[in-house]
């Protein structure tokens, strides 16, 4: 089985944010990255599935040279090897339009990837690679056995759960707990280096640019309202929250 | 500025003769990806398997726990970093099992299991095994299908470690000994597989080491001992009855068991050293957070100055020991290529090259253990009323905190060791000490300068305090050494104060060095907090070398020499002063913004 892993280089999640050149970019001074959390739980499970079936598993990352320490820690954790477009990830149908490019040029069974990015959080990736490709996309899949040619998976949907079953290949993007979340061991860190990393250039270009980012505005003191006093409390719902 | 690739031949103790060029340091923002990486996964152990377990860990009513998380540790491969690939472990250098043991150094009472099973349990046969041993017992040791503990300490033979009264006879057939005795404070003796066990063979003077197997028979134990902290590691008393050995087992030569306690000590000295840095960093990064957290008088108490000031002296002291840490961790792995390239055999060279630092090993030890016990004091303080809440974390923090100042040879026995060593080496004529001591005694008698410095360059004044401070150790020791010759180490409490100077200065200078090199690295604007812990530490170190050194003075000296040595003292311990409280509030708010420990 061919299994393609796409993973983001996102801020860690303690990172301070902060914006320069007139907020239309993010400051990367002093930020820690890591791989997207949903992205691992997705190369976790496609590790475990190369283990129980065969095959090989290649990351995939849309970014810049800075995301190669991400991608060596993917290698160390089991991946086999690694492939990084060699561009900035401005939006997600331009990275969507990365990954199936790549994924057109080999048959792989399955494409996994995180339900969502934890710095954009678009969670639409998956969509567009499957419609790119021509195969179906289901997410957020929280369990995924393989079993002959076809996926069974169970589903998180508004309020409950849904199992499905569809015919490889697939595009699933993954949330926990559909695998156990792995720490590179030393054999695996010490082979990561050995392991190719390719890095090809982009097709097409970005759709969108940023105007200005901005934060969420700071959340105001908690104000408490002694039981007694229930309407004061409608009161600044209704006239400073502006809620009622 | 380029920084010159200056390996030179340091040798262990010389820091206190050399002006040391910060090209010739290594520091630990150099580690690479791989090694970053390989703490990294130390970390993610420690927070996913260890931490969340701690209380059951603590309160266990057996040792499963333990050796499921040992063996876990052991699937990931932490157990074998020193162990040579050819014996199923990674074969990584000194200073890369230095980083995974501070990595691994906040796992309180698993960070003990941890290290007694990788350091004093595997090395002496990694080091001192014949190659039958090192290939049957490794393999399984690197992966941790067998636990390791070491038995040297008995009832009455504790700092005095060769007086031990285990006994080893050979049996009449010549293919056993037959060991008898006692053993005390047996880490993870509880689950042991092996045991290191030290025993004299019929009336020798001096030690022999043994690998025992548990199934040997004639093992048997007494209950987990009732300790102050590190509960959830495993200590019991070990008793050997009729335990027969093969003889093939011996470890190393008849009555070569001390050199091995010794020489393996030195490793877990340094190795502690490191431990108690990561230690520390977890315990300001917990103390930071509560700071933050907690409100007094309608605002966080970290917004204090009181606090502030606790957080930023933690910093620059931890920051500091690490500086040292990797520092003679670098010197270590240079000394062990030198051996490696004149043809000594991997294991020795490995030994010779950690002997040779030695002096350095003792100091790391005696520094990390003292600030791992203040910042958990100050850590307790912060948190306040739930400072002294068992149900807080710095209850365990500071129980466990308190074993590093006696295990691996005392504080007191490193101290005599720091300078006894020194001393032993310039009697050999191995350091040159009497004409350093001889031209301070000169300059203490002439004009003094009056501080004015010429020079261009990075730290210059602070190069110039650091150097005094060496004149005054070599004043204090040449002038005590002078006064009682022979009888020197008797005098408990100047060693004491001696040892305290030497520390302080090494130190102080291994941080200074650290940011010299780190500013020519990334430029001095980049680097202003790792500034203000240097300069924060410096000006405390020399502040308690004052104060050892006029202690240690008024020990021995009296009339004209008293006066011209305080004068001397004076001078040597002369700094233009800065705001250092602003220094440290500097460390303390961004400690604060971080909400954690601000560096590496």
């Amino acid at each position: 089985m061919k299994i393609l892993v796409c993973i983001t280089n996102v801020p860690d999640t303690t990172a301070k944010i902060s914006f320069i050149d007139g907020d239309t970019k993010f400051n990367k001074t002093g930020v820690q990255y890591i791989c997207g959390p949903y992205d691992d739980y997705a190369l976790s499970r496609a590790v475990e599935l190369k283990e129980q079936h065969g095959g090989t598993v290649t990351v995939l990352n849309v970014g810049e040279a800075e995301s190669e320490q991400v991608i060596r820690k993917c290698l160390a954790i089991g991946a086999d090897d690694a492939i990084r477009v060699n561009t900035e990830p401005t939006d997600s149908y331009f990275v969507a339009e990365q990954i199936a490019h790549i994924a057109s040029q080999e048959n792989y069974d399955l494409i996994l990837m995180g339900r969502e990015s934890i710095d954009f959080n678009s969670g639409v990736v998956h969509g567009l690679v499957g419609e790119m490709l021509g195969i179906p996309s289901l997410s957020p899949v929280m369990k995924l056995e393989i079993d002959g040619g076809v996926a069974k998976m169970t589903r998180e949907i508004e309020g409950g759960k849904e199992d499905v079953e569809a015919s490889l290949p697939l595009v699933l993007g993954c949330q926990e707990p559909i695998a156990e979340w792995k720490i590179p061991n030393m054999r695996g860190i010490m082979s990561a280096r050995t392991k190719p990393l390719k890095v090809v250039e982009p097709v097409g270009s970005g759709l969108t640019i940023t105007e200005k980012y901005a934060l969420p505005a700071p959340k105001g003191a908690v104000k408490m309202i002694p039981a007694e006093e229930a309407e004061k409390l409608i009161d600044l719902l209704k006239n400073e929250a502006k809620v009622l | 500025m380029v920084l010159t690739d200056s390996k030179s031949s340091i040798k262990g103790g010389e820091f206190l003769i050399k002006d040391i060029d910060a090209s010739q340091i290594f520091i630990p923002e150099e580690f690479n990806e791989e090694q970053q990486m390989i703490a990294q996964t130390c970390v993610d152990f420690l927070r996913t398997e260890v931490h969340p377990k701690l209380d059951a860990i603590d309160y266990a009513k057996d040792t499963s726990l333990m050796v499921e998380l040992l063996d876990k540790a052991g699937e990931l491969g932490l157990l074998g970093t020193a162990i040579p690939e050819e014996y199923g472990g990674f074969g990584m250098n000194f200073n890369t099992s230095m980083l995974v043991t501070e990595a691994c150094g906040g796992g309180h009472s698993f960070s003990v299991a941890l290290s007694a099973h990788t350091g004093i349990g595997t090395l002496p046969i990694l080091y001192y095994g014949t190659e039958e041993q090192k290939a049957k017992y490794l393999p399984k040791l690197a992966t941790g299908e067998w636990k390791a503990a070491y038995c040297l300490t008995e009832p009455d033979s504790g700092s005095d470690a060769n007086s031990g009264k285990t006994k080893a006879v050979l049996s009449e057939d010549g293919k056993h000994y037959i060991i008898n005795g006692q053993k005390m404070w047996i880490t993870n003796g509880g689950f042991a597989d092996l045991f290191i066990v030290f025993a004299k063979i019929d009336n020798d003077k001096s030690l022999t080491a043994f690998i025992v197997e548990k199934s040997f028979g004639g093992i048997t134990m007494n209950e987990e001992e009732r300790k102050m902290g590190i509960k959830g590691s495993s200590t019991r008393q070990v008793f050997f009855n009729d335990c027969k050995v093969p003889v093939e087992n011996q470890l190393y030569t008849r009555e070569g068991g001390f050199k091995i306690a010794v020489n393996i000590l030195n490793i877990g000295r340094i190795k502690l050293a490191a431990a108690v840095v990561g230690a520390s960093k977890g315990v300001i990064s917990t103390a930071v957070n509560y700071a933050n957290e907690r409100k007094q008088f309608g605002t966080s108490i970290s917004s204090f100055g009181a606090i502030k000031h606790k957080i930023g002296d933690m910093i620059a002291k931890v920051f500091a020991s690490e500086s040292a840490c990797y520092r003679a961790g670098q010197n270590i792995d240079d000394a062990i290529d030198t051996l490696l390239a004149s043809g000594m055999e991997s294991g020795q060279a490995k030994l010779k090259g950690v002997e040779q630092f030695a002096i350095e090993c003792a100091m790391l030890k005696v520094h990390g253990s003292e600030v791992l016990d203040y910042v958990v004091d100050e850590g307790v303080q912060i948190y306040g009323g739930m400072g002294f809440s068992a149900e807080a974390p710095m209850d365990r923090a500071y129980r466990d905190s308190r074993i590093n100042r006696i295990f691996e040879g005392t504080n007191e026995i490193n101290r005599l060791l720091s300078v006894g060593t020194i001393v032993k080496r310039a009697m050999k004529g191995e350091l040159n000490l009497m004409p350093a001591a001889m031209a301070v005694g000169k300059e203490i008698l002439s004009i003094p300068d009056f501080g004015v410095v010429e020079e261009d360059g990075l730290f210059i004044p602070e190069k110039k305090a650091i150097k005094n401070m060496k004149k005054a150790i070599l004043m204090i020791a040449g002038a005590s050494l002078q006064k009682f010759m022979m009888k020197f180490e008797e005098e408990q409490e100047i060693i004491m104060n001696l040892a305290d100077m030497l520390i302080e200065t090494y130190v102080a200078e291994s941080a200074l060095l650290r940011v010299e090199k780190l500013i020519i690295l990334r430029g001095e604007e980049a680097c202003a907090l790792e500034k203000d812990a240097a300069l924060v530490y410096l000006h405390s170190a020399i502040d308690k070398l004052n104060s050892a050194g006029k202690v240690a003075i008024t020990s021995f000296a009296e009339g004209d020499e008293l006066r011209v040595m305080l004068m001397g003292l004076k001078r040597f311990t002369k700094i233009e002063p800065i705001n250092l409280k602003d220094a440290r509030r500097r460390l303390a708010d961004a400690a604060i913004q971080k909400n954690g420990y601000i560096f590496i």
